[in-house]
């Protein structure tokens, strides 16, 4: 399966099965679009046509390029080996990255959370130092042969049971010798209750911090208010600013959502790259179809015009004081996920879950809450086998949508969560979120050959 | 002159025989926790 498109003047073709990506010229391109489904000499003739000023041998050169990439395993790539491996790659039982639901309360109010206020449809909850342990040691003994562990600390708003995360970690790091582990810790923080203290400590210890921030003023203090109903921009951006520039260790990431209100949210990343904020992501708002905020199909076309320009504003700042990386820019051509990986996704369910305040497993923090998906608890570990495997099943040959989608090896299928909370099965998709994703590869790939 | 020009030949098919070691970070856990894709990730291996 290939895909071909034009973009900021690059002609471009993934060869969505072998990973390969070339720019290509208008006749090549032209040629690769027909070339399995003509027979080479009317492919000629019909070239010849086309192009008229272009030698016949040279028309026979391009063809003779095609197939070289072809035999080379460049292009027309099939998907022999994945169909296969797809059922075999989750491990059952084996678990790497737990999300921690330290506080499932929150010193703001957001109205566009998924958390409801940090709540998550539930009680407000603090989780006790005692959980937490319990969870590490749950992960530590779940974890097989795996050496990276991870561990997001989340809510909610985790600073608010901060004493606890430093507990948390200073225990983790004791155990890493003697299970042959180590953590990489990340705080996903609004950063209302940022300090000195809470600096220095990230700074040391995590891996990546993940800071809430949506932009412009107006944007961002729309939704982002404290229960007084102060907008929150004042209080968290010079905290931002100060932990960045004194982060020396570690990723950081300025992570924003944008919602119907902001469909013009490059504007928002780009006055966060002014405030020296560097390393940004920015996601659409999760929520239900029927939500106002919620992104709508109807959208998508100023949304593309969006993903285009941030191509165009990042290629223009590169090497300048002003670039800034884009979270889903950021593709590792050729030193990315591996075949198995891309097959299977998040993990969400199987090696990846979420842990609540009271210990509870569900496949991630975008179920939690739901009775349906409680999976069990971090003393008698996943119990409900049934949601597992369900979970386990999730890869890009069991939903059939996939099948025909030239970009199922670059997100893996999607997010289960999005696709039960847009279709009702975790085995579905979110139409418009794929719509999206794939906008952003294509931009992605053409930032890197400008 | 070349008509095509291959910035990366992918190595896919190769990393079904090599890849699977799943050291690599969990990709939802990084900078997004709602748009999931893998893509974004480094292999671990490589680095």
């Amino acid at each position: 399966m290939i895909h071909q498109y034009k973009l900021a003047g690059r002609n471009v073709v993934i060869d969505t099965n072998s990973g390969a990506v070339h720019v290509v010229d208008d006749l090549a391109y032209d040629a690769i679009a027909r070339y399995e489904s003509l027979p080479s000499d009317a492919l000629l003739r019909e070239l010849a046509a086309g192009y008229p000023e272009i030698e016949r041998a040279e028309l026979s050169a391009v063809l003779e390029e095609i197939a070289a990439l072809k035999a080379a395993g460049q292009l027309f790539t099939p998907d022999d080996p994945y169909r296969d491996l797809a059922g075999q790659v989750k491990r059952r039982g084996e678990v790497k990255a737990l999300c921690f639901h330290v506080a499932h309360t929150c010193n703001l109010t957001c109205a566009y959370c998924f958390a409801r206020e940090g709540q998550y449809h539930g009680d407000r909850a603090l989780m006790p130092l005692a959980v937490g342990k319990q969870a590490l040691d749950f992960l530590l003994q779940n974890s097989g042969e795996r050496q990276n562990l991870e561990v997001d600390f989340f809510g909610g708003e985790p600073l608010l049971n901060w004493a606890v995360v430093k507990e948390l970690v200073a225990y983790g790091r004791s155990q890493e010798a003697a299970y042959g582990k180590r953590f990489r810790f990340t705080l996903t923080t609004n950063g209302m209750l940022i300090d000195d203290e809470v600096i220095d400590f990230t700074n040391r210890e995590m891996e990546n911090v993940v800071l809430s921030l949506d932009g412009r003023q107006e944007v961002h203090d729309y939704f982002r208010k404290t229960s007084g109903g102060q907008g929150s921009y004042d209080v968290v951006v010079p905290k931002f600013q100060e932990l960045v520039r004194r982060r020396t260790r570690g990723n950081y990431y300025i992570r924003g959502t944008y919602t119907r209100r902001n469909l013009d949210f490059v504007e928002d990343i780009l006055h966060m790259a002014d405030l020296g904020l560097k390393e940004l992501s920015m996601e659409s708002v999760v929520g239900p179809s029927d939500d106002p905020f919620a992104i709508r199909a109807e959208d998508l076309p100023q949304i593309f015009e969006q993903y285009e320009r941030l191509v165009n504003e990042m290629a223009t700042r590169r090497g300048t004081e002003r670039a800034f990386t884009f979270y889903h820019y950021t593709l590792n051509l050729d030193h990315g996920p591996c075949a198995h990986k891309r097959l299977v996704g998040c993990g969400s369910g199987t090696e990846y879950l979420a842990v609540t305040p009271w210990g509870e497993l569900f496949p991630c923090h975008q179920f939690v809450g739901d009775a349906i998906y409680s999976m069990g608890d971090v003393w008698q570990g996943v119990t409900n086998t049934t949601v597992r495997d369900e979970l386990a099943a999730c890869t890009v040959y069991q939903r059939p949508a996939c099948e025909d989608c030239w970009a199922r090896l670059f997100c893996g299928g999607g997010c289960a969560a999005n696709a039960y909370h847009v279709s009702g099965s975790v085995g579905g998709i979110d139409a418009v979120g794929c719509e999206m994703f794939k906008k952003r590869i294509e931009c992605a790939i053409v930032l890197q050959v400008l | 002159m070349t008509r095509i020009q291959t910035i990366t030949p992918g190595n896919l098919q190769e990393s079904v025989k090599t890849g699977g070691c799943g050291e690599c970070p969990t990709s939802c856990q990084s900078a997004c926790k709602t748009s999931c894709g893998v893509i974004n990730q480094p292999c671990e291996s490589q680095k």
